[in-house]
């Protein structure tokens, strides 16, 4: 064997060009030196986090406390901290974009074609799989087994597992700024243009498998989270008295159930495209790329409510806590739900009417797709059913929840406009759908997820975020909303083709400037967020809600201390109503010292999750660049913890029911000692989390 | 000059309640767009409607968007008139914290969105066939056939009854409808003329259809709408809807140019490239839209190939 054949073998086909410094070194554009400072962006952030761990001497606790443990708290946290991180790069992408293509009005502007069709790809790939399905699991993970009196989610070690695989793929696109490049593809990565005939780079294999990776995380969650709503429910606790964030949070479940895995088996069959010279989705052969478009949309359209339905839960939450009152239409809002559920599998074929078949097909599915419109409606019109005769507070989730209401109305209506198809066919594929989905999704996803991180948060760290920041990241997050995005509905009946680098009609130019301003409000929104994540930890003595119900809540969550103890309940708690928490404060009989204590048992930590997470990365970088020795120990890597798992019997640890007593006689003395606070008061510093009750009849 | 009649032939009653509803949805619909009126950038779409195809599709987007002003009026009108009526400090208002049903109520939140689904079901049937992207235009005057050829990064138009081509360049006589037929031979692309009608995706090995006609001479700007690598934002195309003598000029002038479209020309034309300047060729290979969809159509060869299995 030759020199070159060691090196095939040892590295498959990473050469030094895969590193955008050189790639900037040899040829320094504008748009190599974007790139080549996004991948040292990538490479001084992780030195940086190695060096701080170092520094601090936190490499044990991070292992020890976070990324071994299997609490169904600590692994939602990691979940939300990843879609955090992955939140940032997308966002600074989507700023990248919009300045480039307000620039590039008969100009080349300052990011080449090749650059910007990266930007939109990892734009979107991330905003969906590493973004919002990270930041939702992780708040139904921190919250669902809180919610029904649980201790742990049915499979805490799948939990860890799924964490890891996601984190993995997530790792897999940030690898891709400093190691090669990435697909140009889009987010829905159509064949044949992302087959090996038209790409032949490593683009399309870091999306593949990062998407896999995730698909698998996803479908384990799923699996994971139904189970333990069916399974772990308190006694009492029936199916119609769950909080309706419990109702989303199944539906949620069986739809990862049976969505996702049509997006494993599409990637699947690409790769087996681009690796082994199969035809599934080819040109030539017999290959037909509609059958992946199919399969893809089988997965991306309840893809969509997979998003949506978790943030439905927060508002139904936030809007009732917020109100003092109880939610408006529980049944119809959980019934709504699940038929949101089922309807979302029959309007896949919506997102391509431009096909070329039949006008029935066409008019079916889109008689379908409007009918999600009426329980969706019937959704809106609960929460502000739900404001009536309440007392609303203006908190900053509250006007998040407000925002979502009126901003997703404005979605609803073009995605009806959409769903008749002689509209689609005029602004499909234009920057009036990019408009439309960023209208569903920035309130319909983002808003709740933030909503939810403010609400839940108290709760989660033992003390409130800012008011103040939470205020100012609402107004730029609504008012860059309405900015970046009403302009693109304009574009795109004025025939602006999405995904373009470049423009020529001077008529866009006013319409694109004033969207590039909005990217930066949002921008400025995530950087509002950041800075009160800072100045209320910096603050937290002040803010702390140590008894755990800053907001005279409804649910099982609240009536444990802030942040909760490892085991959450004390003694499994006994539900005989719907908001069992507002009715126990009712009766006076919140904050009772159970009859006895018993010895708690928890999972133990365990190492599995983040090996097979790691391995599983590591498979997939080998595999993109064909590194043969990498994929196979990577692979083994997967198998063998999980194998060596199955023999280790001594998985549970007994907190004694000392311990325990002790833990709860100190939240417990905490609750008696402190001032009930009335909800005029909740947002200052006297409010230790425990509610003056309501007068329960103001007259009118 | 004629202008093409618009393709619906419903009875004439229909016809006229029809078009005095889409007039009113017209002025109600303008109502809404009135501030982004003197924009010039709507006039580059389907609002600045200049064929038949477009324009019924604005009178159906204005009617949509008029029935819709009564879906989305309620929520934005009650949402803050809620949210600031019921807040904290005003003491005033009812507070009752277990109320949280009401039957009549639920039949007003339940009932009116799905009549509205239903009446915007009938519209969507209705129009999703009257506008059927495959259904020829009516018209006293046949229907001109052009094939599309999607390439990376460019269009061919191949007319087969005149024998010539052109690249980047769609021509036809302001007064006959158009009849197109489409096919890729790269990867799948979306072909879209906003000015005079829907896209239609242009796929491998497969025939699409697309029927358009404009109402009188003009030029207008077609594009594809689908992502096809680095070229994509350069591959727009100019439409030209000519006088008849303007469009026998156009055809001579492709003659006598004297380019030949044949295999080999062709597939210097397919490499990936973008093409800056129309080009126009005065004579086609025979057949060579059945080729370059039987290349990638295993069908096509199997029909027309020797038979093997017999």
């Amino acid at each position: 064997m030759n020199e070159d054949g060691h090196w095939l073998t040892l590295l498959g086909r990473l050469d030094l060009h895969a590193f955008p410094f050189v790639r900037a070194w040899e040829d320094p554009t504008v748009s190599e030196l974007i790139g080549a400072f996004a991948g040292a962006l990538v490479v001084v952030g992780a030195v940086g986090l190695v060096a701080l761990l170092t520094w601090k001497r936190w490499w044990r606790p991070l292992f020890r406390d976070w990324l071994t443990s299997l609490d169904h708290k600590k692994i939602g946290i990691m979940y939300v901290v990843l879609a955090g991180v992955m939140l940032s790069r997308a966002l600074v992408e989507a700023v990248l974009m919009r300045a480039q293509q307000s620039l590039a009005v008969d100009a080349p502007g300052i990011v080449a074609p090749e650059h910007f069709a990266q930007l939109f790809s990892t734009h979107g790939t991330i905003m969906i799989f590493f973004m919002a399905m990270p930041f939702l699991t992780g708040l139904i993970n921190y919250v669902v087994p809180l919610q029904i009196g649980a201790r742990d989610v049915a499979f805490p070690l799948l939990n860890s597992i799924s964490l890891m695989l996601t984190g993995g793929g997530a790792g897999l696109v940030m690898l891709s700024l400093a190691v090669g490049e990435f697909s140009t593809g889009g987010w829905s990565g159509y064949p044949p243009y992302t087959g090996k005939a038209f790409q032949p780079g490593v683009g399309p294999d870091y999306w593949i498998w990062a998407v896999t990776l995730a698909s698998l995380g996803t479908t384990l969650s799923g699996i994971n989270i139904a189970a333990t709503i069916y399974k772990k429910r308190c006694p009492g606790l029936h199916l119609t008295r769950m909080p309706l964030f419990c109702w989303t949070a199944l539906c949620t479940a069986i739809l990862m159930i049976f969505a996702t895995p049509p997006l494993t088996v599409a990637t699947a069959l690409l790769a087996l495209d681009r690796y082994l010279d199969f035809h599934f989705f080819t040109n030539d052969l017999g290959g037909n790329m509609m059958n992946y478009v199919n399969l893809f949309w089988l997965f991306g359209h309840p893809e969509v409510y997979i998003l949506i339905l978790p943030a439905f839960g927060v508002f139904s939450e936030v809007i009732s806590a917020f109100s003092s009152k109880e939610l408006y239409g529980y049944k119809s809002l959980a019934t709504a739900t699940m038929a949101i559920g089922v309807l979302s599998f029959t309007v896949w074929l919506h997102h391509f009417f431009t096909m070329g078949q039949s006008a029935s097909v066409n008019a079916a599915f889109g008689i379908a797709t409007m009918t999600i419109s009426i329980p969706t409606g019937v959704k809106i019109y609960n929460w502000i059913w739900t404001m009536f005769r309440g007392e609303v507070r203006f908190t900053a989730p509250m006007l998040f929840a407000l925002a979502f209401i009126v901003t997703f109305v404005l979605g609803g209506l073009t995605g009806i406009m959409l769903a008749i198809p002689p509209i689609d066919y005029v602004v499909h594929n234009t920057v009036f759908l990019v408009a439309h989905f960023h209208n569903m999704l920035i309130p319909g996803l983002l808003y709740g997820m933030i909503a939810g991180y403010m609400y839940w948060f108290p709760k989660a760290f033992g003390f409130r975020l800012s008011e103040g920041w939470g205020k100012v990241a609402f107004a730029c997050w609504v008012s860059g909303f309405y900015l970046a995005f009403m302009p693109l509905y304009v574009l795109g009946l004025g025939g602006m083709a999405r995904r373009s680098q470049a423009l020529f009609e001077p008529d866009y130019r006013p319409w694109l400037i004033v969207a590039a301003c909005g990217a930066v409000l949002l921008l400025s929104g995530l950087v509002s967020l950041f800075m009160q994540l800072f100045v209320s930890v910096r603050d937290r003595d002040a803010n702390r809600v140590p008894v755990g119900d800053p907001w005279d809540a409804r649910g099982l969550e609240w009536s444990v201390a802030a942040p909760p103890p490892e085991y959450n309940f004390a003694t499994i708690p006994r539900v005989d109503r719907l908001d069992p928490f507002y009715w126990r404060k009712e009766r006076g009989e919140a904050y009772r010292r159970p009859a006895r204590y018993a010895d708690i048992v928890m999972p133990k930590n365990s190492w599995v999750g983040l090996l097979v997470g790691f391995a599983a990365a590591a498979c997939a970088f080998g595999l993109v660049w064909h590194i043969g020795w990498l994929s196979l120990l990577g692979f083994l890597g997967i198998w063998i913890p999980v194998v060596a798992r199955s023999f280790v019997r001594d998985v549970h640890r007994t907190i004694p029911a000392a311990e325990v007593e002790a833990t709860e006689r100190l939240w417990l003395e905490r609750a008696h000692a402190a001032r009930p606070v009335p909800r005029e008061r909740e947002t200052e510093p006297d409010n230790l989390g425990l509610a003056r009750p309501f007068p329960a009849q103001v007259t009118a | 000059m004629l202008e093409a009649t618009p393709a619906h032939a419903l009875p004439v009653r229909a016809a006229r309640r029809n078009r005095s509803l889409r007039r009113l949805a017209s002025g109600l619909g303008l109502v809404a767009l009135l501030p982004l009126g003197g924009c010039g950038v709507l006039d580059h779409g389907m609002l600045g409607a200049a064929g038949p195809v477009a324009d019924q599709t604005r009178g159906l987007f204005l009617l949509v968007c008029a029935i819709l002003i009564f879906v989305a009026a309620p929520v934005l009108l009650l949402t803050p008139i809620f949210a600031w009526h019921y807040r904290l400090s005003n003491t005033k208002s009812a507070y009752r914290p277990q109320w949280g049903f009401n039957w009549p109520l639920e039949g007003l939140i339940w009932i009116p969105p799905t009549i509205i689904v239903i009446v915007l079901a009938v519209f969507l049937w209705r129009d999703t066939h009257a506008l059927d992207p495959y259904k020829p235009l009516a018209s006293s005057h046949p229907p001109i056939e052009v094939q599309v050829v999607a390439l990376d990064w460019k269009w061919l138009f191949i007319y087969p009854h005149e024998g010539v081509a052109s690249v980047n360049e769609l021509a036809f006589p302001a007064d006959r409808p158009v009849r197109l037929s489409l096919t890729s031979d790269t990867v799948m692309q979306s072909f879209f003329v906003p000015r005079l009608a829907g896209q239609i995706y242009a796929m491998a090995g497969m025939t699409t259809q697309l029927n358009l006609a404009a109402d009188a001479p003009g030029r207008f700007r077609g594009e594809n709408t689908q992502f096809n690598g680095v070229g994509f934002q350069n591959q727009k195309f100019a439409v030209l809807a000519q006088s008849n003598d303007d469009h026998a000029a156009w055809i001579a002038r492709a003659r006598a140019g004297g380019r030949t479209l044949d295999p080999a020309a062709y597939a210097t034309l397919a490499a990936r490239s973008v093409q800056p300047e129309p080009v126009l060729f005065g004579s086609v290979a025979p057949n060579l839209f059945r080729s370059i969809l039987a290349r990638n159509d295993p069908g096509l060869h199997a029909a027309h190939g020797h038979h093997a299995h017999e």
